[in-house]
């Protein structure tokens, strides 16, 4: 076993003592570079987590409330409850201006009127509650005594409390240009509306070129014995050559190309079909050709190379055995395509279908490009209005210097991660579901 | 080139026969000027060391040799007197008359009752549900599989074990009712439980139906095939029928020495 004999141009392998130390060495290494992977990992995390940390704090937290007039003074330190109608009127008589009463009695008498109204209605227009302050969840938890300190001084009548920004009113609320009443209603029925189309053009689309691409694009689809034939062959084929190599070169293209390719095309070019004009009615007279229909077709070129790719990739794992029992049978490319290729792919192709379009949710600068609304209080009615989406919405409340419209910016955020996320959820539920039917 | 036949070529006695059959893929070719008859109700077994064209020549029976890209025929293979490759026949209408299994048992991932009834369906088969639960059944029978599965025809066809797998995937070809099957390796993945009752298996089917088998089992080849072929590859790697005979011929007094010496074990 001893290597002393052997020439030296052989090389030798470390013995004993030093084979021990080389071993540590190696080790040692491999430790090293497993640190500095968990630590690639933990860094992640912490992002992770102070991303989350931000919007939740700003979306939740504490607000300072003042009235401009106080309410014990104009109800006189009474229960309003226990006042009387006749009492409730002389309140509101005495605290506004005639014009306004003129405008009020017109809409509704107000002996009309019931004892809760009549209170809410001095509510709203002497009283007047009004947002003084707005503090992040941090400040609100740990921060108590210094914010109560500084209201003391700034505004002394101001009553703090706990407010979640994210509520039922806020989902069900359409935009509006007090941070206290908008919604994001307007933007989520968008954004799904734009999800229907995007789906609609996408899904059929990548998966059909996907199935020709993996399937057929080998294929003599003319006689190869006339040289018209051989000639149509090659070009097809070199067609298909040229779009698959450069499929991944069209997922890399920045989406905002995307968003004028389709502003020239689907908005201006095609502008009859967009707008809705082609079917006589348009829904939207001032929307031309800036509609979810134009949007939706822009977002499903954007996401369709990457369906593209991954249903090619769910197609290639159906194992070729099973193409071949299937052949093997007496079956037709497109009978096996259909009943052996298309089922097994099916649940590959669905989840990096859905991962694809989950992405498009969120994106928002084609849709800019394409005209998408930034303030809309009208919910879109069809694939032919004009529309706005929770990003768009997001960050055009961003853009404003006022507080609160970061905090339902930061809501809206939350909206925006819980449809991403349970859109991510269906894909892995819905691939789990089909997998188990075919084992099972 | 010896390419021996037994006895005169005839349509009616061959089930398949082969004339100056050359296959290539692309620029190679894997197999040259094959001649040789499938003797009808016979048990064939095609013999050689790996990579002298076993597989190929079984894939070109019936024409699952058009699925890989760049592979062509030239010569003629006869069926019924039928060339298989003059261009106004169909691949599928062949693959309907010669059916295939396969080295490795390929179920669907489907219920057994689906894997059966798969291929009657997909070739246009009519009947109503009392009529197909009777064809699977007859199916699963003829591959001997009916009593192992009977009570259990809704599981998958992959909750199988491999021999059971592969006697679905035989059932499954006997839906189809087919006059050939061609087996390559169909017991390479089994032990030999399930190898014999394979044997078992092809002894019932060779009264109704044609069976050509590769195998690289020396000993099934022997005791499981009346006929046997010998292949091996000549300088430029391509696949050349040696010697073609009945088995007992082939095992105890083969005509070349390269066959003998192959069946020895001396080589390859
Ligand atoms: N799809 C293919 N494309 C190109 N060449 C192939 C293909 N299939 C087989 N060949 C070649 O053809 C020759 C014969 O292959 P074949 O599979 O028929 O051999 P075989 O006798 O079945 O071998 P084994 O016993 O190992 O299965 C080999 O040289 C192989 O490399
Ligand atoms: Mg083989």
């Amino acid at each position: 076993m001893s290597t002393d004999t052997a020439p030296r141009s052989r090389g030798r392998l470390p013995e004993g003592d030093e084979l021990h130390r080389n071993v540590v060495g190696r080790q040692r290494v491999g430790k090293i570079w497993q640190s500095v992977l968990l630590a690639c990992t933990i860094l992640g995390i912490i992002v992770l987590g102070l991303l989350l940390f931000n919007i939740i704090n700003d979306a939740f937290g504490g607000v300072a409330v003042q009235s401009v007039v106080p309410e014990e003074e104009i109800f006189t330190n009474r229960d309003p409850a226990s006042l009387s109608q006749a009492e409730l009127i002389a309140i509101l008589e005495e605290h506004l201006r005639s014009r306004i009463l003129r405008n009020l009695e017109r809409e509704q008498p107000l002996i009309e009127r019931s004892n809760a109204d009549l209170i809410e209605l001095i509510n709203a227009e002497i009283i007047k509650p009004e947002i003084v302050a707005v503090y992040p969840l941090n400040e609100y938890l740990f921060n108590r005594a210094a914010i109560t300190a500084s209201l003391a001084e700034e505004h002394p009548r101001a009553e703090l409390s706990f407010k979640s920004w994210l509520s039922s009113d806020f989902l069900t609320s359409p935009m509006s240009s007090r941070p206290e009443l908008a919604g994001v209603r307007t933007a989520v029925m968008g954004s799904l509306w734009l999800l229907l189309i995007t789906v609609l053009f996408a899904f059929p689309l990548g998966i059909g070129a996907a199935l020709y691409l993996e399937e057929y694009a080998t294929d003599k689809l003319f006689d190869e014995r006339s040289p018209v034939g051989r000639r149509l062959n090659a070009i097809l084929h070199r067609g298909s050559s040229i779009i698959q190599t450069n499929i991944y070169n069209l997922s890399g293209v920045p989406s905002i190309i995307y968003g004028m390719l389709g502003l020239a095309i689907f908005v201006r070019a095609l502008e009859s079909f967009t707008s809705g004009s082609f079917l006589g009615a348009t829904t939207d007279a001032t929307a031309n050709g800036r509609t979810i229909m134009a949007a939706g077709m822009t977002m499903a070129l954007l996401v369709l190379p990457v369906v593209i790719i991954s249903s090619q990739e769910a197609i290639r794992a159906v194992p070729n055995s099973l193409r071949q029992a299937s052949y093997g049978l007496g079956a037709t490319r497109w009978q096996t395509i259909w009943k052996v290729v298309l089922p097994n792919a099916l649940p590959g192709i669905l989840t990096g279908t859905i991962l694809a379009i989950s992405r498009a949710i969120g994106e928002t600068a084609p849709l800019i490009v394409v005209g998408a609304s930034t303030f809309i209080v009208t919910d879109p009615s069809g694939p032919f209005s004009k529309f706005t989406v929770l990003p768009i919405q997001i960050y055009n409340w961003t853009s404003r210097p006022q507080v609160e419209f970061r905090a339902i910016a930061a809501a809206a955020i939350i909206v925006l991660l819980i449809i991403l996320l349970s859109m991510n959820a269906l894909a892995i539920i819905l691939r789990n579901y089909l997998r188990s039917k075919r084992v099972s | 080139m010896t390419t021996t036949n037994p006895a005169t070529m005839s349509a009616e006695r061959f089930a398949l026969e082969t004339r100056n059959m050359h296959i290539y893929y692309s620029a190679f070719r894997a197999v040259k000027d094959v001649s040789f008859g499938v003797e009808r109700n016979k048990i064939t077994a095609l013999i050689g060391p790996s990579g002298c064209g076993k597989s190929t020549v079984l894939r070109s029976f019936n024409r699952m040799n058009d699925l890989v890209p760049g592979a062509r025929v030239e010569g003629d293979v006869l069926f019924r007197g039928q060339n298989l490759y003059a261009p106004d026949v169909d691949a599928v209408q062949v693959r309907r008359r010669i059916g295939m299994v396969f080295q490795k048992p390929n179920p669907f991932p489907k219920s057994i009752y689906d894997n059966i009834a798969f291929g009657p369906k997909i070739n246009g088969w009519k009947g109503n549900k009392g009529e197909m639960d009777e064809l699977v059944e007859r199916s699963l029978r003829g591959a001997s599989l009916w009593d192992d599965v009977k009570d259990k025809l809704q599981q998958s066809g992959l909750s199988l074990s491999g021999g059971q797998q592969q006697r679905l995937c035989i059932a499954r070809a006997l839906a189809v009712e087919p006059e050939i099957i061609l087996m390559d390796e169909p017991c390479s993945a089994l032990d030999p439980i399930s190898t014999l009752r394979i044997e078992e298996l092809m002894f019932e089917l060779r009264q109704h139906y044609t069976i050509v088998i590769v195998t690289h089992n020396m000993q099934q080849a022997a005791r499981a095939s009346d006929y046997t072929a010998f292949f091996l590859m000549d300088a430029d790697r391509a696949g050349q029928l040696v010697e073609y005979d009945h088995t007992e011929q082939i095992f105890q007094n083969p005509k070349d020495s390269r066959t003998e010496q192959y069946i020895s074990g001396r080589f390859g």
